[in-house]
């Protein structure tokens, strides 16, 4: 017996590393991690270099002749640019701290994903190119040059980062690794590398105004569309206003919110929201078919990308004339107005320091920027005592909350979604504490990697989020898992599709327009989705006796 | 039953031995941190893959009930599933098992009763080997799933909002809408 191969022997399953260091392993690109390339004709849009037709899957990637030339020189200019880049690739100990604190790392057992890993592609570089101890000591100091090899390890893992900041939380030095990858990003961009589920909706987003293209009349349709719904739903007709010069507020939000579900139904909750404060207390707020995107892919791109596309929004506040701006449910939109919109487009002094109209409250949180997030503003309309709301309607639903990496780390919004939504739903629970607030895991779809191609890399990288959702599943029955982040509601229900059947994905202001009594309304069988109210049979001399 | 009183024995130190085994098929620096991490939420594959190996280890000892083993197998081979391996090193960590017990009684092997209950105690490792087959293919359909559901998804609604669907009352019931 002992002379027959091993199981081991006979499948080769012992595929550990070669003895070799990490530098030695060249990269494999493989299907279900990767993302397809930009398509040429988006990079055109925005005028990014070298568009052409290339694949990640390609041995030639058709880059410039001088592109380890073009590098060099991007590297230098942003480490003269940004202090905080050169102080990360000088400082960093290798501690360890960040290790196992990546949800890529956990799920994928990647070692190349541990973000010192990860921040390694870039520094070996830097101290080869940068660092005299580096171009005498070379590999010994772990220096390296820039080599094909290397440029697709960079493109490879640049691109299995989602930006989430988890790492940076643990980092005694303070290391911001998602700014190490928001470089490298930058740095392969200038060779025209990237993936086309970001550069598309950059060149949309910059050319219509969302992400998907949508046009002016087309968002004008959804909106009406919606209204229907919630007319047939609860008996009101509401009418948004759209495009309205002078009035008080604006109000952007996720192009997602518009068009995808289960996002639409958080829209449809936005509109009711709205329609209650405007009957009950002359609330003037509009929507925008050009600032008809919160949304900012141009972040994944570069520097100046970003700043464009956030322009657009403070853009139309001043030419529809409104005070201040109010913000949706969205994820990075909310990072780049609280870390990046002051810096690259602010002070925004033609607007007001926000004041809620109903409450008096003054948001001076956003003294600058001016934009007020929709959970602060309605917590505060909860907290004063300003909206009519009925939790029973949501009783069916056992929530828990999903902090969002870019608003939680981002921003720090921790209280004000509990608060609201523990207002409105009775049954709410907790996932385990080192999972979320300011140690959230992430979507393991973020920054523009929620892409469909890309599948395998999307499930290992939710699997510690989805994880602590089955926790919660398991001993207390979660049935809801609500965020405050339209990539979350986009790609949370396929993450829960795959490991945790049975939980579903609502925005918190769907839950809070299941709750909101609208003036004038009929009875309501049914919740925003169309789905029976719980115990609506037999119930009705109570819920009349409620009303 | 002379081998069933020695794997109780041993249970420890083979499931222990099974444990290094299935972690080594990961990078050394991986494999220390899904030993070492105990915390199962830092740490979902090490605590799915020495409760579940644990579980199933007890099942081969009787009469293997099926849905404890797919309970405890589902976690560990959904996760190898989405992990850089093909379905036969995905699943290998099954068979793997042969062999650690193997080596472990291998001086009791002289006796043909253990070494009769062996081959049985083998057939039931075989058994598990298929059902982690069929566990792994289904969650590879579901990755398709998704896929497809989302590339259709993006036709569909592309059709939707350029008017075209207008007329269709219902939507396609093949459908997903995510």
């Amino acid at each position: 017996m002992s002379d027959l191969p091993t199981p081991e022997e006979m499948l080769k399953v012992d595929h550990r590393p070669p003895s070799a260091g990490w530098m030695d392993s060249p990269v494999e690109i493989r299907k279900g991690i990767a993302c397809y390339a930009g398509n040429p004709k988006s990079l055109e849009a925005v005028g990014f270099p070298n568009p052409r037709t290339w694949s990640c899957f390609d041995e030639d990637w058709q880059l410039p002749e001088n592109w380890q030339e073009i590098l060099h020189e991007g590297f230098k200019e942003r480490l003269e640019r940004f202090r905080s880049f050169r102080v990360f690739m000088d400082i960093c100990v290798r501690c360890g701290a960040c290790a196992d604190k990546c949800h890529y790392f956990i799920g994928t057992g990647d070692p190349k994903n541990m973000p010192v890993l990860r921040a390694e592609l870039l520094r070996s570089v830097y101290r080869n190119d940068f660092s005299k101890i580096g171009k005498i000591l070379g590999k010994l100091n772990g220096a390296r040059p820039m080599t094909i090899d290397v440029l697709k390890e960079w493109w490879s893992y640049l691109f299995q980062c989602s930006e989430c900041r988890r790492c940076s939380v643990f980092c005694p030095y303070g290391i911001d690794t998602a700014e190490i990858t928001i470089m490298g990003r930058e740095l392969l961009n200038l060779l025209g590398l990237n993936i086309d589920w970001i550069i598309t909706p950059v060149a949309n987003c910059f050319r219509t105004g969302n992400h998907l293209g949508i046009q002016p009349h087309a968002y004008k349709d959804m909106l009406d569309f919606f209204a229907d719904e919630i007319e047939d739903i609860t008996g009101v007709r509401l009418e948004p206003q759209i495009n309205k010069k002078g009035a008080d507020i604006l109000f952007v939000t996720p192009s997602g919110d518009v068009f995808a579900d289960p996002g639409t139904y958080t829209c449809m909750g936005y509109m009711m929201l709205f329609h209650f404060l405007k009957e009950n207390y002359g609330f003037d707020i509009t929507w925008s078919t050009y600032a008809s995107e919160g949304g900012n892919f141009g972040f994944f791109t570069s520097h100046e990308m970003m700043k464009r596309l956030n322009a657009k929004m403070y853009a139309e506040a001043k030419r529809l004339g409104v005070k201040w701006i109010l913000g949706g449910e969205c994820g990075h939109m909310w990072r780049v107005i609280h870390q990046y919109m002051d810096t690259m487009n602010g002070p925004a002094d033609f607007l007001e320091e926000p004041v809620s109209p109903i409450t008096g409250t003054k948001f001076e949180n956003a003294k600058s920027t001016k934009m007020v997030h929709i959970t602060e503003f309605t917590s505060d309309l909860i907290k004063h005592g300003k909206l009519d709301l009925d939790p029973s309607r949501n009783d069916h639903l056992k929530v828990t909350f999903h902090d969002s990496c870019n608003t939680s780390r981002g921003m720090g919004i921790f209280e004000e979604p509990r608060y609201v939504i523990q207002n409105v739903c009775n049954h709410f629970y907790e996932m385990p504490r080192n999972t979320i607030r300011e140690s959230t895991f992430c979507c393991g779809s973020g920054s523009g990697l929620n892409a469909g191609e890309n599948m395998e890399l999307r499930m290992a990288g939710g699997l510690p989020r989805a994880n602590a959702v089955k926790y919660v599943h398991e001993k207390h029955g979660v049935n809801m898992l609500a965020c405050i982040c339209a990539i979350d509601r986009a790609v949370l229900p396929d993450l829960m599709d795959y490991w945790v059947p049975g939980v579903d994905v609502t925005g918190i202001h769907e839950m809070v327009a299941n709750a909101l009594n609208l003036p004038g309304q009929n009875e309501r069988d049914t919740d925003l989705r169309g789905e029976p109210l719980p115990g609506i049979e037999g119930q009705t001399e109570e819920e009349a006796d409620e009303g | 039953m002379r081998l069933k009183k020695l794997l109780e024995l041993r249970k420890r130190p083979i499931i222990d031995q099974w444990f290094e085994r299935v972690i080594k098929s990961y990078a050394p620096d991986t494999a220390q941190f899904i030993k070492n991490q105990k915390d199962p939420f830092s740490n979902p594959f090490g605590s799915v893959l020495s409760k579940g190996l644990a579980v199933l280890f007890d099942q081969l000892l009787t009469n293997p009930d099926s849905e404890t083993v797919k309970r405890s197998l589902d976690p560990i081979i959904r996760i190898r599933a989405v992990q850089d391996y093909s379905p036969s090193q995905a699943t290998a960590f099954i068979l793997i098992l042969k062999n650690i017990v193997r080596e472990n009684i291998k001086n009791e092997l002289q006796d043909s009763q253990t070494a009769n209950e062996l081959l049985q105690f083998e057939s039931k490792i075989d058994a598990l080997s298929l059902v982690a087959f069929d566990i792994y293919m289904a969650c590879k359909e579901k990755i398709y799933d998704l896929k497809t559901n989302t590339e259709r998804n993006k036709v569909y609604k592309a059709f939707e909002r350029a008017g075209l669907l207008t007329e269709t009352s219902e939507p396609d019931p093949g459908l997903q809408r995510s």
